[in-house]
C-alpha cells in the first residue's frame, strides 16, 4: 500500500519569488518523517509540492521531480487530481465541510471516486472512523454535522477524510498546532498506528511532538528572509535530537535561535 | 476490503488528457457549426446562430472529454464551458448596447444637438437639440444632490457614530427597504401628496423630491460603509486628547473617508441621472428652455429620449435625436462612474486589508 | 510629562466603576456642539423614516378613495377604466403580466449570473478578474431607457428570428405559439429585463462566493476533486444563501422596472397564453403608460397598482435582506 517517495532537485516559486531550492530527499514508506525549521522557512511549501497542492496558489510554480514509487508527479501527462487522491493531505486547521454531516464528510472523496453501495459506503466510513480513533465518539450522531464536533474530534474527523479514500501517502501540516494537549496526545497516538499503513509526512512548530512521533526528520532553514529554504539535512530522529551532524540543527533543536 | 476500493482506481496517476487548446478548437468547430447550419437554413438572426454554436460547444467539450478523460473530467469541462457561456452571454448585449449607441447616436450629436431646444420643431421632422433637457436635468439632479447629500451623510454618521438601540435598528432596516422601492412608486408619492393633495403644478423640483428619495438610500449605505471603514484607533486616538465627540467626527473621521464618500455621491447621481418614470409623473416634459424648476414642466434628457421614442411615430428623426440623447446620457452616466472609481481608488483609506 | 505626573499623582482605582456608571460615561453627551450633533443626526435618521411612513400612508390614502369607486373587483377585473361611469378596473392583468415576465428574467438571469460570478471568482485568470467585475457593473449603470430604446429597436428586431423558430417546433404548446406580430411581448421583456438584472445578482454572487473558505476548497482538492467538484462541494453549499438572496434583490428590480418595459412592450388589457404573442402589461409599465391621458379618478386608480407593487416589492426585497442578514451571523458565528 505506502509507497516510497523522492525528491530530487525540487525547488518551487512563488510568482519570481523562490520558496524552496534544490531540495533532495527520500521519504521511506511506512514510516513517519517530521519537517522541523524556523517559519518561513518553506517546509509547509515543501510539503504542499508532495501532492500538488503549490500550484493551487496563484503563482505556484515547481522545478524538480518527485517520484512516487517509480512515477514522476510532475511528469508529463500526469494528472493532478488522481495524484491528490493517491497523497492525502490534512490541514493547520480542521476544515471538515460545514454543510455536511460527519458521515457526508468521511464519505466526501469516495462518492467522488465512483458510486458505492450504501452498505460498502457505510462500511468504509465505519473503519475509516475507526482507523481515526473517533469511531466510538460518533457513532450516535453520524448524521450531525461535523462542524458540531470539538477542535480535536473535527481533525480526527479531517483524518478519517483523508485515509477513507486509501491514499498512499498522508501529509501533515501541523495538524495539532490548532488544537489542545489532550487532543494532540490523541492525534500523535494515532500517528503512531496509521504509519502501519501510510507513508506520514508531518509538519510541526513542536520539536517534541517531532520527537516523539518520527522515525525520521528533516531540518529545514533559509539564510536570510528573502532568501530562499533549505533542506540542511535529514537523518534518523534519535541521531537529529541527539548527535546532528550540522551545527546550525544543534543550534535550533537546543533553542539558540528560531 | 481494501481490495474493492483499489478496484475502482486507475492503476496509474497517467490520466489521458486533452491538449491544452482543445477548448479553442472546439468553440471554432461550434461557431462553424452554427454559422452553417444557419446558412443553410437561411437563418438571419446572429442570437439564433449564437445560441446554437453556445450548445454545440457544451455538447461538444461533453461528448470529447467524455470520450478521452472519463465522466468526471467531462463534467468538470462541462462546467467551464457553461462558464465561459455564460460569460459571454452577458457580455454580448453590452457591446451590442454601447456600439449601437455610439453608432446611431453620432449622426446627429454636434454642437448645435447640444445647444438648442425642441421650442419650434415638430417630432417629426429633423432639427432641434437636447439643451433644454439638460438644463432640466442638471437642475433636477442638482436639487436632490443637495437635499440628499447632507442627510444622507448625517443619517449614516447616525448609524455608525451614535447608533445604538431600537431607532438605528429602524433606520437600518428602511433604508434597506428604501433602496427597493421601484422608482415608479416614489414618483406616485410625491404625485399622492404634492400634486394632488397640496395642489401644486408639475414642476422639477416635484421631480427632484422623488428623486431624492431614490437617492438618499444609496448616500446612506456607501456613506456608512465608508465610515464603518475608519479605523477604531484613530477615533479613540482622537477621544483620548479630549477632542469632544462632534469634533472628532468632523475633523477626524469625515476628512479620512471623505475619498470613499465622494464615490458614493457620485454614484448615486449617475444613478438618479438615468431615471425616466418619477420624472415622467412629475415634471411633465415640454419642448421649451424652461429654467425655473419651481415653476411649470421642465424637460429632462431621459425623458427626452422616451418621448422622441413614443412621439415619433417611426420617424428616423425622432429616432435619430433618441440615440443622441442616449449617447449623451451614457457618456455622462459613465463618465461619472468611472471618475467615482479613480477617487475611490485614489483616495482608499489605508486600512489593514 | 505633563500626563505621566498626574497619572502617577492620581490614587489607585479602589474598585472599578459600576456598570451603570459606566454607561452613564459613555451616554454622556453635556456639550452642546455634540448635542446639536447628535439631534442633526438623529433628525435625519428620523427624517428618513417620516418618509417611508409619508409613503405608506399618502398611496394607501388615495388607493382607498379609488377602490372604493371602483364598481369592480380590484383584484380579479380584466379591464382598465377608471374613466367610466361607473368606474371599473383592477389589476388582474396587470399581476399576470409582472408576474410573468419577472419569472422568465428569472430563469435566464439567475443561472447566467451564478455562471459568471464563478466565471470572476475561481476560473478567469487572476489578472482578468477586477476588469471583468468592472464590465459587468457598467451594465449596472446603463440607465434603464436606454435598456428600452435598445430593447425596442434593436434587440425586438434579433428576435424575430428565434420566435419564428420557437413557433415551429414549440408552437403546439400553446404557450410559445406566435402569429408573427411585432416582437414585443412579455418574452421579450421577460429577456431584456434578464439582461438588467444581471449585474445586481452578479455582483452579490461574486461577494459570496469569494468570501467562500479557502480551507474547505483546499480540503476538496486534496481529496483529488476536481475543479467544478470543489465548487459543488465547497463554494455552492456556502454560497446558496448568498445567491437567493441576490436572486431576490434582482427580482425585487424586475418587478419595479418601469421605463424599459414601457418602451418594448406593447401593451394589452387582456391575457393571452402565448408568451410570444402582445398581450398582458405590468404595474410600473402601465402607470407610466396611463399617466399622461389619466384623469384625477385615473391617477388615483394607478397610485392604487402603485400601492399594490409597492407592498409586492417590499415583501420581496424584505425577504431578501433577512436572508443576507441570517447569513450574516451564520458565518459570524463560523468564523
Amino acid at each position: 500500500m505506502a509507497k516510497r517517495i523522492d525528491v530530487s532537485g525540487l525547488s518551487a516559486y512563488y510568482s519570481s519569488f523562490r520558496a524552496i531550492e534544490d531540495i533532495s530527499m527520500a521519504i521511506e514508506p511506512r514510516s513517519v518523517t517530521a519537517f522541523i525549521g524556523p517559519s518561513g522557512c518553506g517546509k509547509s511549501t515543501f510539503l504542499r509540492t508532495l501532492n500538488r497542492m503549490h500550484e493551487v496558489t496563484p503563482g505556484g510554480r515547481v522545478e524538480g521531480k518527485v517520484m512516487l514509487d517509480d512515477e514522476n508527479l510532475y511528469g508529463a501527462g500526469i494528472d493532478p487530481v488522481s495524484v491528490r487522491r493517491e497523497v492525502g493531505m490534512v490541514f493547520q486547521r480542521p476544515n471538515p465541510f460545514p454543510t455536511m454531516s460527519v458521515f457526508d464528510n468521511v464519505a466526501a472523496g469516495l462518492r467522488l471516486n465512483g458510486s458505492y453501495k450504501k452498505s460498502e459506503l457505510g462500511d468504509i466510513v465505519e473503519k475509516s472512523l475507526k482507523g481515526a480513533n473517533l469511531w466510538n465518539e460518533v457513532k450516535d450522531r453520524l448524521n450531525k454535522p461535523g462542524s458540531g464536533l470539538s477542535g480535536g474530534q473535527q481533525q480526527r474527523l479531517c483524518i478519517a477524510r483523508a485515509i477513507a479514500v486509501e491514499p498512499k501517502v498522508l501529509l501533515m501540516d501541523e495538524p495539532c498546532s490548532a488544537l489542545d494537549p489532550i487532543s494532540t496526545l490523541a492525534i500523535e497516538d494515532l500517528i503512531g498506528e496509521l504509519k502501519e499503513r501510510f507513508t506520514i509526512v508531518i509538519v510541526t512548530h513542536n520539536m517534541q511532538q517531532a520527537a516523539r512521533v518520527s522515525d525520521r526528520t528533516a531540518f529545514f532553514n533559509l539564510s536570510a528572509v528573502g532568501q530562499p529554504g533549505k533542506l540542511i539535512e535529514i537523518d534518523d530522529t534519535e541521531r537529529i535530537f541527539s548527535n546532528p551532524s550540522v551545527q546550525a540543527t544543534e543550534d535550533y533543536i537546543s533553542g539558540r535561535f528560531g | 476490503m481494501s481490495q474493492t476500493v483499489n478496484d475502482r482506481r486507475p492503476s496509474s496517476l497517467q490520466g489521458a488528457t486533452l491538449p491544452k487548446w482543445s477548448p479553442y478548437a472546439i468553440a471554432a468547430g461550434s461557431i462553424a457549426l452554427g454559422l452553417g447550419i444557419s446558412a443553410a437554413a437561411g437563418l438571419d438572426s446572429k442570437i439564433q446562430w449564437g445560441l446554437m454554436a453556445a450548445v454545440f460547444f457544451v455538447a461538444a467539450s461533453y461528448g470529447i472529454a467524455a470520450k478521452v478523460e472519463g465522466k468526471r473530467q467531462a463534467k468538470d469541462r462541462v462546467a467551464t464551458s457553461l462558464v465561459w457561456v455564460a460569460f459571454l452571454l452577458a457580455v454580448i448585449p453590452l457591446v451590442s448596447l454601447i456600439w449601437e449607441t455610439v453608432k446611431r447616436g453620432v449622426k446627429v450629436l454636434d454642437v448645435y444637438f447640444l445647444t438648442h431646444s425642441m421650442g419650434l420643431v415638430t417630432d417629426t421632422e429633423p432639427g432641434g437639440g437636447i439643451y433644454h433637457a439638460i438644463l432640466g436635468t442638471l437642475e433636477q439632479v442638482g436639487i436632490a444632490t443637495v437635499i440628499s447629500v447632507p442627510i444622507g451623510i448625517l443619517t449614516a454618521i447616525y448609524l455608525v457614530e451614535y447608533g445604538r438601540g431600537r431607532l438605528a435598528q429602524a433606520v437600518t432596516f428602511f433604508v434597506d427597504v428604501m433602496t427597493g422601492i421601484p422608482s415608479i412608486v416614489a414618483g406616485l408619492f410625491v404625485l399622492s401628496f404634492w400634486i394632488i393633495i397640496l395642489d401644486m403644478g408639475y414642476s422639477g423640483f416635484a421631480g427632484a423630491m422623488a428623486l431624492t428619495i431614490l437617492m438618499l438610500p444609496v448616500i446612506v449605505r456607501s456613506t456608512e460603509e465608508m465610515l464603518k471603514l475608519v479605523p477604531n484607533e484613530l477615533r479613540e486616538a482622537s477621544l483620548a486628547l479630549g477632542v469632544p465627540k462632534w469634533r472628532t467626527i468632523t475633523k477626524v473621521v469625515l476628512p479620512t473617508s471623505i475619498g470613499g464618500i465622494t464615490t458614493g455621491v457620485m454614484l448615486a447621481i449617475a444613478r438618479i441621472t438615468g431615471e425616466t418614470a418619477p420624472v415622467l409623473l412629475l415634471v411633465w416634459g415640454s419642448t421649451f428652455i424652461n429654467t425655473d424648476p419651481f415653476d411649470g414642466p421642465q424637460a429632462s434628457l431621459p425623458m427626452y429620449i422616451y418621448q422622441q421614442y413614443a412621439n415619433s411615430g417611426g420617424s428616423g428623426a425622432a429616432y435619430d435625436r433618441a440615440w443622441a440623447a442616449a449617447l449623451t446620457l451614457i457618456a455622462f452616466v459613465m463618465i461619472l462612474n468611472l471618475a467615482a472609481r479613480g477617487i475611490a481608488r485614489w483616495k482608499a483609506p489605508k486600512t489593514g486589508r | 510629562m505633563d500626563i505621566s505626573t498626574k497619572k502617577s499623582d492620581a490614587p489607585p482605582p479602589v474598585s472599578p466603576p459600576s456598570e451603570t456608571e459606566q454607561k452613564r460615561a459613555a451616554r454622556g453627551v453635556t456639550r452642546p456642539g455634540d448635542r446639536v450633533f447628535l439631534g442633526l443626526s438623529r433628525g435625519s435618521g428620523i427624517f428618513l423614516l417620516v418618509i417611508m411612513a409619508a409613503i405608506a400612508a399618502f398611496l394607501t390614502y388615495r388607493s382607498v378613495i379609488a377602490i372604493s369607486k371602483d364598481e369592480s373587483n380590484f383584484l380579479t377585473t380584466f379591464e382598465w377604466n377608471p374613466t367610466a361611469v361607473p368606474p371599473s378596473f383592477g389589476i388582474a392583468v396587470l399581476v399576470y403580466g409582472t408576474v410573468i415576465s419577472s419569472i422568465i428574467a428569472m430563469v435566464i438571469a439567475v443561472p447566467i449570473a451564478v455562471g459568471i460570478a464563478l466565471f470572476i471568482t475561481h476560473y478567469a485568470p487572476r489578472r482578468l478578474g477586477g476588469p471583468l467585475s468592472y464590465v459587468i457593473d457598467l451594465l449596472a449603470a446603463v440607465p434603464s431607457i436606454v435598456y428600452g430604446l435598445w430593447g425596442a429597436l434593436v434587440l425586438a428586431p434579433q428576435l424575430i428570428g428565434l420566435f419564428g423558430w420557437l413557433d415551429d417546433y414549440f408552437g403546439w404548446t400553446g404557450i410559445l405559439d406566435w402569429q408573427g406580430g411585432a416582437p414585443r411581448s412579455l418574452f421579450t421583456v421577460g429577456i431584456l429585463l434578464a439582461i438588467m438584472i444581471l449585474p445586481i445578482i452578479t455582483s452579490v454572487s461574486r461577494e459570496v462566493f469569494r468570501q467562500a473558505p479557502q480551507m474547505h476548497q483546499e480540503a476538496a482538492l486534496a481529496l483529488g476533486a476536481t475543479r467544478w467538484e470543489v465548487i459543488r462541494m465547497s463554494v455552492l453549499p456556502f454560497g446558496r444563501s448568498g445567491v437567493i438572496s441576490a436572486s431576490m434583490l434582482g427580482l425585487g428590480r424586475a418587478l419595479g422596472e418601469t421605463m424599459a418595459v414601457a418602451t418594448v412592450l406593447s401593451p394589452s388589457f387582456e391575457i393571452n397564453a402565448s408568451l410570444l404573442d402582445p398581450g398582458g402589461g405590468t404595474f410600473a409599465q402601465n402607470i407610466a403608460s396611463k399617466f399622461s391621458e389619466a384623469s384625477e379618478m385615473g391617477r388615483d386608480a394607478l397610485i392604487a397598482s402603485g400601492l399594490v407593487l409597492f407592498v409586492i416589492t417590499l415583501l420581496v426585497n424584505g425577504g431578501a435582506r433577512m436572508i443576507i442578514a441570517r447569513r450574516a451571523e451564520y458565518s459570524g458565528a463560523n468564523a
